[in-house]
């Protein structure tokens, strides 16, 4: 049992690792993980889905406002959703999500659409992404302490 | 006993007292990791999701808290212009402006002028907010 613990315990380190050194993740996700504890046990996955709650409205949001069927393109509205997903993913620590709303905002500013059809279609495979790979990470936090382990704290620096 | 004393007073984990605070936020995730924060530090916390809405928590003149977190860009009544009504109002909480670090020094200067007693940018944390609260418990 302890052989197994140790090796879910190095997977789990390694895919953390690896979260943070792909750019999924930044600082702000490591503060994220600082305000759970025992009294709060599930804060982050509270947080978590409600980042991903907010993505599927506002990139809803931003869909209909590029559909060229319904009328003129309103870049308005476009540019508040994204400005809303940037505050968002920043405050999660989605580095990716966050990095392509910036592009995205400057699209939206030029009006470009089609930059902002890319961007619209990048965001949408990027959240879907992290939330993948942040699901098999808490599975992973879950097995360890399913076979009797502490999950370990992960020194990314 | 008392070395458990030194040491808080060394490096403090909570507010000088317990703090009633209010969490004015358009953004659900924001509301949420602030709330926890100011759980954190030893305060508890009340959440309203624009200046509109905090302002109508101290209309009728029983709203009383000691600290107030302000978010600058917010629909419908933004963080200046509730700060502006609160303070119109004869509201003494303490207000701690919450800004982006896009916003430059004008955009601060401006917010702080309509009543804050400081600003922070974000993200916020407990290492950043807990001095800035104990200094202005303080002065």
């Amino acid at each position: 049992m302890d052989a197994l613990i140790s090796q879910l315990q190095r997977q789990f380190r390694d895919y953390t690792i690896s979260l943070y050194q792909q750019d999924f993740l930044d600082d702000q996700f490591t503060e994220l993980k600082k305000l759970q504890d025992d009294g709060s046990p599930d804060f982050v996955a509270e947080v978590l889905s409600l980042f991903f709650e907010d993505c599927v409205k506002l990139i809803s949001n931003m869909a209909r406002a590029l559909d060229q069927t319904t009328g003129a393109v309103d870049f308005n509205t476009v540019g508040a959703s994204v400005h809303q997903l940037k505050g968002s993913s920043s405050s999660v620590g989605a580095k990716r999500v966050k990095a392509l709303c910036v592009s995205f905002k400057d699209f939206c500013e030029a009006q470009n659409f089609q930059g902002c059809v890319r961007c619209l279609q990048q965001v949408d495979i990027e959240y879907k992404t992290l939330k993948t790979k942040l699901q098999d990470l808490f599975n992973l936090e879950k097995q360890i302490i399913q076979a009797g382990g502490i999950v370990p704290q992960v020194d990314i620096n | 006993m008392s070395e458990v004393r030194d040491i808080e007073q060394i490096k403090p984990t909570k507010t000088k007292k317990i703090l009633n605070v209010l969490i004015v936020d358009d953004d659900a995730i924001n509301r949420r990791l602030h709330a926890r924060i100011i759980n954190l530090i030893g305060g508890v916390s009340q959440t309203a999701e624009n200046g509109e809405e905090a302002v109508i928590l101290h209309r009728d003149g029983n709203a009383s808290f000691d600290l107030i977190l302000m978010d600058k860009e917010m629909p419908e009544t933004d963080g200046a212009s509730a700060t502006k009504k609160l303070r119109e109002m004869k509201v003494t909480s303490m207000i701690i402006g919450v800004t982006t670090l896009a916003d430059n020094e004008e955009k601060r200067a401006a917010f702080m002028e309509a009543g804050l007693n400081h600003c922070l940018a974000k993200p916020l944390s407990k290492e950043n907010l807990l001095p800035l609260i104990n200094h202005l418990l303080d002065a």
